[in-house]
């Protein structure tokens, strides 16, 4: 008798998880996800692994049957956070029994989890985006690990977005598996893309029904395959619609399901029955999904406006005036938690006539109210856009208070001696921030201020490019409790350094707070502390100084504080000492001779349609903001998370939500009005190879100069220069640019006079945000039209932030080539400050903030990456080759160096 | 000559018993271990039973020798503990790729010979790859459950070394074995396919076994048998069975359930018994074999004989037992 064995997806963790075909849809569970759980992201982030378990043991209790974990976030070291859960989650075996889905966009994430776990995992994803090529290696290292593969319907051409696209993309990355690579078949589970439909472009209309019939199709023509999919992008244009999207993923599931759909990565706990849906929002649903009746998109309208009844129901209900009703106090302190201004002042008024002197007001009900805020924040039940918002109420109802305050001092002045007023003017504990010499960026300073502020402290703003000697003397001068530092860029590390060494010698006793994009605990602990004893407190983000500055100025937990930080930092060093010796660097003529292996052979340098500088003195801003990355403007106000996918967090999704709805109505302003002018230069020059890592420009007498990684590689991985892209025999060509968003200054005052940090804080990361947006649509252009060696290049927003496009743009002073001295070449050769108005600091910061320069290279394999640790052989052959004194470029290079 | 996958169709085979008991009975000591080549070692290697491919080569081919005559049709090279990091613990981790190459030319010195004497039933070499000191899922520190004392890298290394010297040495077929913890064991596959990959070589026919270490049908690192089978059987390997911790009474069930997943031939080399209060196997010959006659009988099987405690008249009883039988058929895999 001879056993039958079915070929099905067999996957397992401690226990095996075979799906067959009678096995109901298979629940992902999406929560164990960086991009999707703003929880878990933060405990990532923390180190709180314990807790992280513990919201993979809820996806497990909750019925997840595979744990989805991903771990791509620009925060975290990808590969060490992936060993790390993993590791330990193998140790929990109510977790570890059910199977691991591996999910990044970055392979060696992937591989890195496929080294953890001893079941059989599925990696997700792989797909033919870089060509047959990498998918097949990718596909091999799969299989040597005995991983399922999930394989996303994208090729060199791009995403599939037509049925008839899906299924000749899965069908023939089904035949490069089971052909040339030896892939199982019951072992692929395919991605075809679920996209967002009625969003009132009619192109959009058919996705539903591309998914669905794509899916039925590829089940019909390779049965033992699987299809998979991220459900909630469906119904992407529905956000902030909860009612509709859960009835639209129900509805889309019914058929997608039907149709073969096997497993997918939901929030199961949000799907409602498709059989209890309301007949009218599903038939609605159903016409969307199906993309019936839907010409003009007549059903898609329908849809809209039915959901819009259910939202304004929504709206009612919030708008509640009862709160009015309250006495005064109670109505200021609901003002102030939820960031209304619209009464403040009469109610502050109202105030001051009740009590007997209007500080009284600021003592009583507002502070008492602002502790309120403090408290939920402190608790994570605010964030920090509604924080901001209650400062600005703060501010509004003292500026209705502060005249009367200044009668009464001056009426006590005429009354009282002069030891009693002095007495009497001990306000708060004062706060100096500023942001040091040489840079420029101030946003995340502003928002420390503002936090602090609304914690009762006096704050004390220098602004941007303050120097050392006018840090102290200010410090000197108001007598502050704590000083403030701030920096973005690399370079002003070296001048913290300076000004902790200053305070030294000065001999003031005030503690030092560190914070600011550049900045790190290591760095504060192994640089700074060492050179001012009398506290050196690194800040990670706004939340934290409050806790800190609290600390510090109380007399009594100050001590015990700072010897805590101490000893933490001591303890940093002496870790960081030890890892020194243990890095791995080849000597920089072993790096120049592994260089990347680029196939020059067939390979012509495409020629720009110009050589020499373009200026484009108005860009259009309305174009530019669709190119806008939301990510790091929500990072800005210490939101993380992937955007869209934060506006529908379950915990800051609220607040995310309120906070687009405002950047986008200023947006639209700044756009419409004209407030901002985005100026930009982009050129293009002939270039030789006249070194390993040098660059010469024909005709210009200039000469780049490039770093090269030193790190012992494993063999087969190059040590990587920019320099490398450049064609090493023949005449090549490089391109550059500058982008700058300028006149802000004006509204910024404006903002300032009316006390409304809120929007101040907005239009701040709104031009930085342009700024970037402008260099990516610019890189575009270039690509395609100046450049043009690239003919089409239809790509989504998403696609462009993802960097999916072929050729980089490395800024001097950012990983892949990290001497910000360059930039002084890069500005000679697009024509020096006229160009675009943008100005260099001493520190090589630009100078308006909301400006970003870099170089193009256009060669397909040409990638971002870091440089790294460098050792004193290269340092010494980059001094001499860019003619600088090694003293002066060690001082530029220093954070490669050690 | 037929090649294995044809016999294992035909007939039940037989791959030999415990190595390192036959070794005991020569009761060597400390300098036989050394020989002269290794006489002023800074280390003790008594019990370094993989050094003596080097020091006592004669040793080892007797050994395989009473295995095949037995009738053993796979012998098991003596290489369970020749990595790189098994060997750390005697500082001869320089020396494991040579005892691999030793040991494979010993198998195949005397498995050569009884084929050469006998090509009706050809001999093969099995390069036995051991599980290692250091496992890959377990932390050795309880306080401390993320910490691994070896990362997946330094065992794929470790593995692809002895891949490649058992290669040289040529051997048949390469018998992944006694895996406790599955990760360790798709370190050791993943080693087979890049190496043969790498070196653009046709790949050899590999040995899956497993062990199940007590009565709740776990490994060590606590996967279920299925489980561990879905986690190694991308290998496609020419079989998976099971060995070691238990004897054949125990293992009974396990055989079965493996038998009606395995979509490849199965293999079953059970200890002779449990040990006794002194750390002995005192199972019998005929009765280890009686309960493997009774796996044949009900198609389990395809590769029997014998693991620890176990000697060349165990492997004469099993084979005389179970060469009544038909061999389990291979599944038949479709919809």
């Amino acid at each position: 008798m001879k056993t039958q064995i079915k070929p099905y997806l067999r996957l397992s963790g401690l226990e095996p998880l075979v799906v067959r075909p009678e096995t109901n849809f298979v629940n992902v569970g999406e929560r164990t996800n960086v991009t999707g759980s703003k929880k878990f992201a933060r405990l990532i982030r923390e180190g709180l692994y314990e807790e992280a378990l513990s919201v993979a043991r809820q996806q497990v209790e909750s019925g997840a049957q595979i744990l989805d974990v991903n771990m791509d976030d620009a925060l975290l070291e990808g590969v060490a956070a992936m060993t790390t859960f993993l590791n330990l989650l193998q140790a929990e075996p109510d977790i570890a029994k059910i199977p691991v889905m591996i999910d990044s966009s970055k392979f060696e994430i992937i591989e890195a989890g496929l080294k953890c776990v001893q079941g059989k995992c599925i990696v997700n994803s792989i797909s033919m985006k870089e060509g047959e090529q990498k998918f097949i290696e990718q596909a091999i290292i799969c299989k040597n690990y005995g991983a399922a593969v999930i394989v996303m319907a994208f090729d060199e051409v791009g995403q599939a977005d037509t049925k008839e696209r899906k299924v000749e993309i899965c069908t023939r990355a089904y035949n490069i598996l089971t052909t040339q690579v030896g892939f199982a078949a019951e072992d692929i589970i395919f991605d075809p893309n679920i996209f967002a439909i009625a969003t009132g472009i009619e192109e959009h209309n058919n996705y539903a029904v591309d998914f669905i019939e794509a899916t039925h199709e590829i089940k019909q023509r390779m049965p033992l395959t699987k299809v998979s999919g991220g459900v909630s992008n469906v119904s992407f244009s529905f956000r902030g619609n909860d009612h509709v999207r859960e009835a639209i993923h129900s509805v889309f599931l019914f058929h997608a399901i039907k149709a073969g759909m096997d497993m997918g990565i939901v929030n199961a706990g949000q799907l409602v029955i498709y059989d209890d849906i309301e007949p009218t929002l599903k038939a609605l649903c159903e016409a969307v999904i199906l993309n019936i009746n839907n010409d003009d998109n007549g059903a898609t309208e329908k849809l809209i406006a039915f959901a819009e009844t259910v939202k304004s129901k929504g709206k009612e209900t919030i708008k509640d005036e009862s709160w009015r009703k309250e006495s005064v106090e109670k109505r200021m302190e609901h003002a102030l938690i939820h960031g209304i201004t619209a009464y403040i002042d009469a109610d502050t008024e109202e105030a001051r006539l009740k009590y007997n002197k209007p500080l009284e007001v600021i003592e009583g009900p507002l502070m008492a109210g602002m502790n309120v805020v403090g408290d939920l924040f402190g608790a994570g039940k605010m964030f920090l856009p509604q924080v901001v918002k209650s400062a600005r109420v703060m501010k509004k109802a003292v500026a209705v208070l502060t005249p009367y305050i200044e009668q009464e001092k001056e009426d006590r002045r005429n009354n009282k001696s002069l030891e009693q007023n002095a007495a009497d003017e001990k306000g708060p504990a004062k706060i100096l921030l500023a942001t040091v010499k040489g840079d420029v960026h101030d946003i995340g300073k502003n928002i420390v201020g503002v936090v602090l502020g609304c914690n009762g402290y006096e704050i004390i703003d220098l602004g941007v490019m303050v120097s050392a000697d006018r840090i102290l003397t200010e410090a000197q001068k108001h007598q502050v409790d704590i000083i403030g530092l701030s920096g973005l860029i690399t370079p002003s590390l070296d001048e913290m350094v300076h000004i902790a060494k200053e305070m030294k010698r000065l001999q003031i006793d005030i503690p030092l707070l560190i914070g600011g994009a550049t900045t790190s605990r290591m760095h504060t602990a192994v640089k700074i502390a060492p050179e001012f004893e009398n506290g050196v407190v690194h800040v990670l983000d706004a939340s934290r100084s409050v806790t800190v500055a609290g600390s510090l100025l109380n007399q009594e937990t100050k001590i015990n504080f700072l010897r805590d930080i101490k000893e933490e930092y001591d303890k940093l060093k002496l870790d960081f000492g030890n890892k020194r010796t243990a890095k791995q660097n080849i000597s920089f003529l072993e790096a120049q001779q592994n260089i990347a292996a680029i196939d020059w052979s067939n390979y012509l340098p495409p020629v720009p349609t110009f050589t020499g500088t373009k200026i484009i003195e108005h860009a259009d801003l309305a174009e530019i903001a669709t190119y806008i990355d939301w990510q790091p403007f929500f990072i800005a106000w210490e939101m993380h998370g992937k955007f869209p996918a934060i506006l529908e967090d379950e915990v800051i999704g609220k607040e995310a939500k309120k906070l687009y709805e405002d950047a986008q109505v200023l947006l639209n302003q700044i756009i419409s009005e004209k407030w901002l002018n985005a100026r930009g230069v982009v050129g293009f020059w002939e270039v030789k190879k006249s070194g390993p890592d040098s660059i010469s420009v024909v005709d210009r007498s200039i000469q780049l100069e490039f770093l090269r990684q030193q790190i012992k590689k494993a063999a087969g991985q190059p040590n990587v220069s920019l320099a490398d892209f450049i064609h090493p025999t023949q005449s090549d060509y490089l391109g550059a640019f500058s982008v700058t968003i300028e006149g802000i200054e004006q509204h910024i005052k404006r903002f300032e006079e009316g006390l409304d940090d809120y929007n101040k804080i907005i239009l701040q990361a709104l031009a930085d945000r342009l700024a970037e947006a402008f260099a990516e649509l610019l890189h575009q252009k270039s690509r395609t039209t100046y450049w043009g060696y690239v003919q089409s290049e239809e790509m989504s927003n998403e696609e462009l932030i993802k960097e999916n496009y072929q050729g980089i743009r490395p800024a001097p002073g950012y990983p892949a080539c990290p001497d910000h001295t360059e930039k002084y070449k890069l500005f000679e050769l697009l024509g020096g400050e006229t160009a675009t108005g943008i100005r260099l600091t001493e520190s090589l910061a630009m100078y308006p903030a909301s400006s970003v320069c870099g170089w193009y290279f256009a060669h397909p394999e040409s990638k971002y990456f870091g440089v790294g640790k460098i050792d004193q052989d290269q340092l010494t052959d980059y001094a001499k080759r860019k003619n600088m004194d090694i003293d002066e470029m060690t001082r530029w290079l220093r954070p490669i160096l050690e | 000559m037929k090649n294995i996958k044809d016999i294992l169709s035909e007939r039940i085979m037989i791959i030999d018993g415990a190595m390192g008991t036959m070794i005991q009975r020569h009761q060597l000591q400390e300098a036989d271990y050394r020989g002269d080549r290794f006489a002023n070692w800074h280390k003790d290697v008594k019990g370094n039973n993989d050094l003596l491919s080097i020091t006592q080569p004669a040793i080892i081919i007797g050994i395989h020798k009473q295995y095949l005559e037995a009738g053993a049709d796979i012998i098991e090279t003596n290489t369970f503990s020749s990595t790189t990091i098994a060997q750390a613990d005697y500082d001869m981790q320089e020396l494991a790729y040579e005892m691999n190459v030793a040991s494979a030319r010993c198998a195949r010195i005397a498995a050569d010979t009884y084929t050469n004497n006998n090509p009706d039933k050809p001999r093969f070499v099995a390069g036995a790859i051991g599980p290692l000191n250091k496992t890959l899922s377990l932390s050795p520190d309880v306080n401390n459950p993320g910490f691994r004392a070896v990362t997946f890298d330094e065992v794929v290394l470790a593995y692809e070394d002895q891949v490649k010297a058992l290669h040289e040495g040529g051997v048949d077929v390469l018998l992944v074995e006694t895996i406790f913890d599955t990760l360790n064991a798709k370190a050791a596959i993943f080693a087979i396919k890049s190496f043969f990959q790498k070196n653009n070589l046709p790949e050899l026919p590999i040995m899956i076994s497993g062990t199940i270490t007590d009565a709740s049908g776990r490994t060590l690192s606590g996967q279920t048998l299925e489980a561990f089978y879905i986690s190694v059987i991308h290998a496609n390997p020419l079989s998976i069975g099971l060995n070691c911790a238990l004897g054949a009474k125990d293992m009974r069930p396990h055989i079965e359930e493996l038998s009606s997943i395995a979509k490849c031939f199965t293999s079953a080399y059970p200890n002779a018994g449990l040990p006794n209060a002194f750390g002995e196997y005192d199972e019998q010959p005929h009765e280890t074999a009686h309960i493997i006659e009774e796996w044949a009988k009900e198609g389990f099987v395809n590769i029997v004989g014998g693991c620890c405690g176990t000697t060349p008249d165990h492997i004469k009883h099993i084979a005389e037992e179970v060469s009544k039988f038909t061999p389990r058929a291979l599944p038949v895999i479709g919809l």
